[in-house]
C-alpha cells in the first residue's frame, strides 16, 4: 500500500502538477532562465573575475590612466571615474540589489502574514488589525521612507556600521511599508478557510488554535503567500533602487545596482553604458520575476490549471 | 448614499488625525538641527533666541498641535481671504518653513501648478493610451496584439521611471537634440513660440509618466472588458442582432469602464508620489522637488506639510472612489 503510494507521489505530487502548469507559461520559463542567468552572473561571476570591485590605484599617476576607459579585455565594461572595474562592480552590485529585494519581501511577508493570520483567525482583533492596515495604506509611502532612511541613516549606521547599517535599514523600512497587500490577501483566505470542515474537525479534538494554525491553516494560505512573495522581490528592488536613485541609497563602496545607475547619471553625455548597464540590470530582474510571479498565480490556481 | 459618504467623511477625519500624528512624531525624530546651517560663530544665546523665535524649543506635544491648528484653521482662513480679498486671519502665525522663511502653504502654491501641468498630463495622456490598448486586447484575447500589450503592461511598471526617464533623454535630448533635458519653470505661455517650446519640454517627462500609469490601467481594462464579454446579456445584444462595435463600444465598454474609474481614482494620489522621481530627473522645481530640498535640510514644517498633504490625497480619492462606485453602479448599495 505504501509502496504504490510512494510511486505515485513519484509520478505527479502536487508540486508536479504546479511544475507542469508553470511549464506551459512560455514567458515565465524564459524569466526563470534570465533571473537564473542573473544570479549566476552575480553570486558565481566574482568567483570567476577576481577584481575587487572596489580596487582604486594607489599610485595617482597610474590611478588617472586607470580611469574612464572604454570596454577593452581587461576591463569588459570599461572602468568608473575611479578606476574600478565596472564588471567587477556589476557583480557585486547585484548581489546586494537581490540580497536587498530578498530579505525586505521576507520582512514584508513575515509581518503580512502574522497580520493576515491573526486578523482572520481571530475575530476579537480582526477590526483592529485591519484599521491599522488601512492606516498603513493611506500613508504616502515613498515620501516617509525618504524621511525614515535620511532620519535614521546616520544613527544606525553609526552603531552597527555604514555596510550592515545601511543595509538593515533600507530592508527593514521596506519591509515595513509593504506588508499591507499580502496581510489582506491572508486575511481573506483564511476567513474562508476557518469555516471549512478540517479546521472543525481538528478543533473539535481540542487541538489548540496555535496548532491550527501552524498546521492547517499556514499550508493551505501557501500559494497566494508565494506569488506575494515573488512579487515583493520586484516592488522591494524597485524601491530601493528609487531610494539609491534619489541619494538616499547605500554608500558608494557598497553598490547596489541603483547607486551604480545613481553614480552613472552625473556623466551621462560622455558615458551612457554606465547608467545603461546597471538600468538593464534592474529592469531585467524586475521584469522576469514579474513574469514568474505571474506564471506561479497560474500555475498555483487549481481551476486554471488543467488547461 | 448621502449618509454613506457623510459616515465616511466622519470616518476619515480620525484616520487623518492618526495619520498626522505618526507622520508628526516621525519627522520630527529627526537627528538633524534647524540651525545647522547657521555659523558656529553666533553665540549660544542667540541661538536660543532663534529657536524660540521658530518654536523649535516648544515640547512636541505643543507644536503637534499649534500645527493642527494651523493646517486645519488658519490656512484655510488665509486662503478664504486670497480669494475673496477679506480679512479673517488677521495676521494669525500660519505654518512657516525653517528653510526660506516663507510660509509653507506659499512655496506650495508656487512649485503645485508645474507639478500638476506634467503629471495631469501624463495621467490624462496614460489613460486614454490605456483604455484602447485594453479593449483591444480583450476583444481578441490571446493574439499577437494582446500578446504584445501584455509585453507592454509588464515592461511597463517592471522597467523604473528613472531608467526610463534617463534613456529617453540620452536618445531624445543628448543625442537627437529634439527636446530640452531640462524643464524650464519660469517659461510663461504667451505667443506660439512659446507654446512649442513648453510642448518640447513636456513632451519627455509626460511620456514618462504616461508610459507607466497606461501599464496598469490597461491591464484592468483589459480583464473587466474581459469578464464582461463572457456575459450573457452581451450574447443576447448579439443573438438581437446588434451590430459588433455597438455590442462592444456601448454595452460592455459601458459595463467593464465602471471598475477602471475606481482605479484610475485610486492611483491619482501614488501618481504625486511617484512623480517625485520624474521631478528629479528632468529637474522640474514641482512640488515633489520641494519635499526632497526640505528633506535634505531638516526643514521639518515643510517635510510634514507636504507628506501630510499627500495623506490627505490619498484618503481623499479613497473616499472619491468608493462613492463613485456606489454612483455608476446600482447594483452596489452601501446602506
Amino acid at each position: 500500500m505504501t509502496e504504490t503510494a510512494v510511486q505515485i507521489e513519484k509520478v505527479r505530487g502536487p508540486w508536479g502538477d504546479v511544475w507542469a502548469q508553470f511549464r506551459k507559461h512560455k514567458g515565465a520559463m524564459t524569466a526563470l532562465f534570465l533571473l537564473g542567468g542573473l544570479a549566476v552572473f552575480c553570486l558565481i561571476g566574482p568567483l570567476v573575475w577576481r577584481i575587487d570591485p572596489n580596487f582604486i590605484e594607489s599610485d595617482t599617476v597610474k590611478m588617472f590612466k586607470m580611469r574612464n576607459q572604454g570596454p577593452s579585455l581587461a576591463h569588459p565594461l570599461g572602468t568608473d571615474q575611479l578606476g574600478r572595474d565596472m564588471l567587477a562592480r556589476m557583480m557585486f552590485g547585484g548581489r546586494i540589489s537581490l540580497a536587498v529585494g530578498t530579505v525586505a519581501m521576507l520582512v514584508a511577508i513575515f509581518i503580512g502574514t502574522t497580520v493576515g493570520v491573526m486578523a482572520g483567525f481571530f475575530r476579537r482583533i480582526d477590526g483592529l488589525l485591519m484599521r491599522l492596515t488601512d492606516l498603513f495604506l493611506a500613508l504616502p509611502l515613498l515620501p516617509l521612507l525618504l524621511v525614515m532612511i535620511f532620519l535614521f541613516r546616520d544613527t544606525v549606521a553609526g552603531i552597527l556600521g555604514p555596510r550592515l547599517g545601511t543595509f538593515l535599514l533600507i530592508v527593514m523600512a521596506i519591509g515595513l511599508t509593504s506588508w499591507m497587500q499580502a496581510a489582506r490577501v491572508v486575511r481573506g483566505e483564511v476567513l474562508a478557510l476557518k469555516e471549512r470542515e478540517f479546521v472543525l474537525a481538528a478543533r473539535s479534538i481540542g487541538t489548540p488554535s496555535r496548532r491550527i494554525i501552524t498546521r492547517h491553516i499556514l499550508p493551505n494560505v501557501l500559494s497566494p503567500v508565494l506569488v506575494a512573495a515573488t512579487l515583493g522581490i520586484a516592488a522591494a528592488i524597485i524601491t530601493e533602487s528609487v531610494l539609491s536613485f534619489l541619494g538616499l541609497g547605500f554608500p558608494p563602496d557598497f553598490p547596489t545596482w541603483g547607486r551604480l545607475l545613481y553614480d552613472g547619471i552625473a556623466e551621462i553625455r560622455t558615458y551612457p553604458e554606465r547608467v545603461i548597464w546597471p538600468g538593464l540590470a534592474i529592469s531585467l530582474t524586475v521584469l522576469s520575476v514579474n513574469y514568474i510571479g505571474d506564471g506561479l498565480r497560474d500555475a498555483l490556481d487549481p481551476r486554471i490549471r488543467g488547461r | 448614499m448621502l449618509t454613506f459618504t457623510l459616515r465616511r467623511l466622519l470616518t476619515a477625519i480620525p484616520t487623518l488625525l492618526l495619520i498626522s500624528l505618526v507622520i508628526f512624531l516621525l519627522v520630527d525624530l529627526a537627528p538633524g538641527s534647524p540651525l545647522s546651517d547657521v555659523p558656529l560663530t553666533v553665540p549660544p544665546d542667540v541661538r536660543q533666541k532663534m529657536l524660540e523665535a521658530m518654536g523649535a524649543d516648544q515640547p512636541v506635544m505643543v507644536r503637534y498641535f499649534l500645527w493642527l491648528k494651523q493646517f486645519f484653521w488658519i490656512e484655510p482662513l488665509y486662503g478664504i481671504d486670497a480669494l475673496l480679498g477679506t480679512d479673517f486671519a488677521q495676521g494669525a502665525q500660519r505654518i512657516i518653513s525653517w528653510q526660506s522663511k516663507v510660509p509653507v502653504f506659499q512655496i506650495i502654491g508656487e512649485r503645485l501648478p508645474q507639478t500638476l501641468t506634467v503629471v495631469g498630463t501624463a495621467y490624462l495622456i496614460g489613460v486614454l493610451i490605456a483604455l484602447p490598448i485594453g479593449i483591444y486586447s480583450a476583444y481578441r484575447q490571446y493574439s499577437w496584439f494582446d500578446q504584445a500589450g501584455t509585453f507592454f503592461a509588464m515592461a511597463g511598471f517592471s522597467v523604473p521611471t528613472f531608467f526610463t526617464g534617463n534613456l529617453l533623454i540620452l536618445i531624445f535630448a543628448v543625442n537627437l537634440g529634439w527636446f530640452p533635458t531640462i524643464y524650464d519653470t519660469n517659461l510663461e505661455v504667451v505667443d506660439w513660440a512659446s507654446f512649442t517650446k513648453m510642448l518640447a519640454q513636456m513632451a519627455l517627462p509626460v511620456t514618462v509618466l504616461a508610459l507607466f500609469n497606461a501599464a496598469e490601467i490597461s491591464r484592468y481594462t483589459r480583464s473587466s472588458v474581459l469578464e464582461n464579454l463572457g456575459q450573457d446579456y452581451v450574447r443576447t445584444a448579439r443573438a438581437k442582432g446588434m451590430g459588433e462595435q455597438k455590442v462592444v463600444l456601448k454595452h460592455v465598454l459601458r459595463n467593464s469602464l465602471i471598475p477602471v474609474v475606481t482605479v484610475v481614482a485610486l492611483g491619482l494620489p501614488t501618481v504625486f508620489g511617484g512623480a517625485i522621481v520624474t521631478e528629479q530627473i528632468f529637474k522640474i522645481n514641482g512640488i515633489g522637488a520641494a519635499l526632497i530640498g526640505a528633506i535634505n535640510v531638516s526643514d521639518l514644517p515643510t517635510v510634514q506639510t507636504v507628506t501630510f498633504i499627500f495623506a490627505v490625497l490619498i484618503v481623499m480619492f479613497n473616499l472619491i472612489a468608493d462613492i463613485l462606485y456606489g454612483i455608476l453602479d446600482p447594483r452596489i448599495r452601501y446602506d
